[in-house]
């Protein structure tokens, strides 16, 4: 038996196939270095064809052939072309289309539980502080920083309190500045508040009772000297989407925390990745939201001081919001 | 594998993971290791740092006043770009990959085996956040965070933020946070050259003149054939897979101090371990000994091998 002579079984195997694997090696190598694009159409047929090839021959090597070299070779060919095949290609257009009319709202609803607890948090916050303000309002000191109040405490005159809601002295050049401050930061307490979910979301759930804390006492004090409608028409056309934007965030973290802490049916790794990713795609949104509202903040409540027009910018992005995150993406394919 | 060879073999492959392709076929591919995984990240660092420097320089040359309001927007959008979107872009244009990790050859792949989706990637960089922005704030300016800390309320909070950032360092799979959350890890770009086999090698080599034989006086060895020499069934039954994989990476390399002396050593040993002996008045070609011994003794491998018998190594029992 055995004789060395015969021609293995491997080898002719090897050279029935080799100038496939030789080929599709080829094209990985100019994907990898320079993208899809600078493949034909037929090359780009051709690739998954020569891929799946290349698994089966994977398959047949492992368990006919004993030659080391040939079957890790194949094993890297296939893992290269894998890559290449299921590597993240959509194009971007098609992504974003995919992203804000699909995945984004549903992304949100899948969420309705966490942003119930997480706006919960926020109008507990709020609650407690504004019942506290009312009826001593040396708690708004406690309530809101300093370096933030920015004289706007009890001890100010009402009209002081007035004038910072209709105060429209600034130049073009510093309103765009405030709008890129006002975005960048909020952005930043956005994502941080999603991220910290990963620690079982306690500082997520502190970060809302917090910022309900502050808006509380600050309702409580333009209450108190009657301006309470004309802070809600100051605070409300940017704050329906950023209040929104952080709540959601804070939804993102509570939704983080709880695959981290009840993993269901799946294990908990599996499922702190499923739970991340939907809770993720919010927080981008959310991301968006706030560079909206910034926009808002900065620029258009700066400039314009008419009440009503103020009011009819709430009910807008109000109406706007609910529609979106309500009825956008409902049906159509699943992904 | 309960050999103690196979414990070498197990510590070797300590860093492979298996990954089933949505095809049903198991890839084998290599972790990115920890060191190479800081240093991608410390090149990526690097050249976020030094775009900040450049656009501020560009930012004073361009606007004469860089005070001025629209200056500064452009320039604080492009700084929070630029640091909280920086990986997450790269990451989304070239599929997993970043400037760092291409100097590294390391590229995300999704742990499941399925495509590397956006929200992924999308995902895995907002974990920075308690990576590298808190823990980094936390170390350096407590009291921005927190004004009034307590000392050990302080070294609590330190030791958490030291704990998200080195979570790499603790567990087997060297998953940072936004991989844990993204379901996401980071591999070595696989790279491996298909080299000739040795087969084909034997099968080319040009004359057939073995120890100085003529054509007539080989064909007559009993040890000899035309094609070199032969081997009988027991002479093959002593290695398995493992043996023959080691001797496959020796004939490979192509190494040339020390390679007359390590082939005659090789050998001997083979043929004393085998029993195989040359026939009388024979002068054994050592080199083409092993060539021989490797395709007959893969050749028998491969064919136990289809009727399911793998013998994985010499301990393993004789089939």
């Amino acid at each position: 038996m055995s004789q060395a002579s015969s021609t293995l079984r491997s080898y002719a195997f090897r050279s029935e196939r080799e100038p496939h694997w030789l080929e599709l090696e080829e094209l990985v190598e100019r994907v990898s270095k320079k993208g899809v694009s600078v493949l034909s159409a037929s090359e780009l047929a051709r690739l998954p064809v020569l891929y799946r090839s290349a698994l089966s021959s994977l398959s047949v090597a492992r368990s006919i052939s004993l030659d080391k070299n040939l079957v890790e070779y194949l094993e890297s060919l296939c893992a290269r072309s894998y890559l290449c095949v299921y590597g993240n290609k959509r194009h971007l257009r098609e992504a974003l289309s995919s992203f804000f009319v699909i995945s984004l709202p549903r992304a949100v609803r899948e969420l309705k539980w966490p942003l119930l607890i997480s706006a919960g948090c926020m109008l507990l916050g709020l609650i407690t502080a504004y019942l506290l303000v009312s009826q001593d309002s040396d708690f708004f000191y406690t309530f809101v920083p300093n370096e933030y109040a920015g004289g706007r405490t009890p001890a100010a005159s009402t009209e002081f309190l007035r004038s910072a809601l209709y105060d429209n002295d600034h130049d073009a050049s510093h309103l765009s500045e405030f709008a890129g401050f006002l975005f960048s930061h909020n952005a930043r307490i956005g994502m941080m508040a999603f991220a910290l979910g990963f620690v079982f979301g306690i500082p997520v759930i502190y970060l809302m009772f917090t910022n309900g804390l502050t808006l509380g006492a600050f309702l409580a004090l333009y209450g108190d000297r009657d301006l309470g409608l004309e802070l809600w028409a100051w605070l409300l056309p940017h704050g329906v989407t950023e209040l929104f934007a952080v709540i959601l965030c804070g939804a993102g973290g509570l939704a983080l925390a709880n695959a981290l802490v009840f993993p269901g049916r799946h294990r908990r790794l599996q499922n702190l990745a499923i739970g991340g990713r939907v809770a993720g795609t919010a927080v981008l949104g959310a991301v968006i939201m706030l560079f909206i509202a910034g926009l808002i903040e900065g620029v258009f409540r700066q400039t314009v001081t008419s009440v009503p027009w103020r009011w009819a910018v709430v009910a807008a992005t109000s109406t706007f919001w609910l529609y979106y995150f309500v009825w956008v993406g409902r049906g159509g394919q699943h992904e | 594998m309960n050999s103690p060879l196979s414990l070498g073999r197990e510590k070797a492959s300590k860093l492979r993971r298996p990954l089933l392709t949505p095809e049903g076929v198991k890839l084998n591919l290599e972790l990115a290791h920890r060191g190479d995984r800081a240093g991608a990240f410390a090149v990526d660092s690097a050249i976020i740092g030094l775009a900040l420097v450049l656009m501020s320089l560009l930012g004073s040359l361009i606007w004469s006043d860089p005070d001025a309001g629209y200056a500064r927007t452009v320039m604080q959008l492009f700084f929070f770009l630029l640091l909280n979107f920086y990986f997450m872009l790269f990451e989304l244009k070239w599929s997993g990959v970043t400037p760092g990790k291409r100097v590294f050859g390391m590229r995300v792949i999704d742990r499941g085996g399925g495509q590397l989706t956006a929200d992924a990637i999308v995902v895995r960089n907002f974990m920075r956040q308690v990576e590298v922005f808190i823990p980094l704030s936390v170390i350096l300016a407590p009291e921005m965070l927190w004004p009034g800390a307590t000392g050990w309320a302080k070294a609590v909070a330190i030791l958490w933020a030291l704990g998200c950032m080195l979570l790499p360092l603790f567990n087997k799979d060297h998953l940072r946070i936004g991989d844990l959350v993204a379901g996401t890890t980071v591999v070595l770009s696989p790279k491996t050259v298909l080299m000739p086999d040795l087969e084909a090698t034997r099968q080319v080599r040009g004359s057939y003149n073995i120890g100085g034989m003529t054509p007539a006086q080989q064909e007559a060895s009993p040890a000899t054939n035309k094609k070199g020499y032969i081997f009988a069934a027991e002479h093959l039954s002593h290695y398995g897979v493992y043996e023959l994989q080691v001797l496959e990476d020796f004939l490979r390399k192509d190494e040339e101090i020390g390679r007359y002396e390590a082939v005659e050593t090789i050998s001997g040993k083979i043929q004393r371990k085998i029993g195989w002996k040359p026939p009388a008045g024979h002068k054994v070609n050592h080199s083409r000994f092993l060539q021989d011994f490797y395709s007959a003794q893969r050749a028998l491998l491969e064919e136990k091998m289809l009727f399911g018998k793998k013998r994985e190594d010499k301990f393993s029992p004789k089939q």
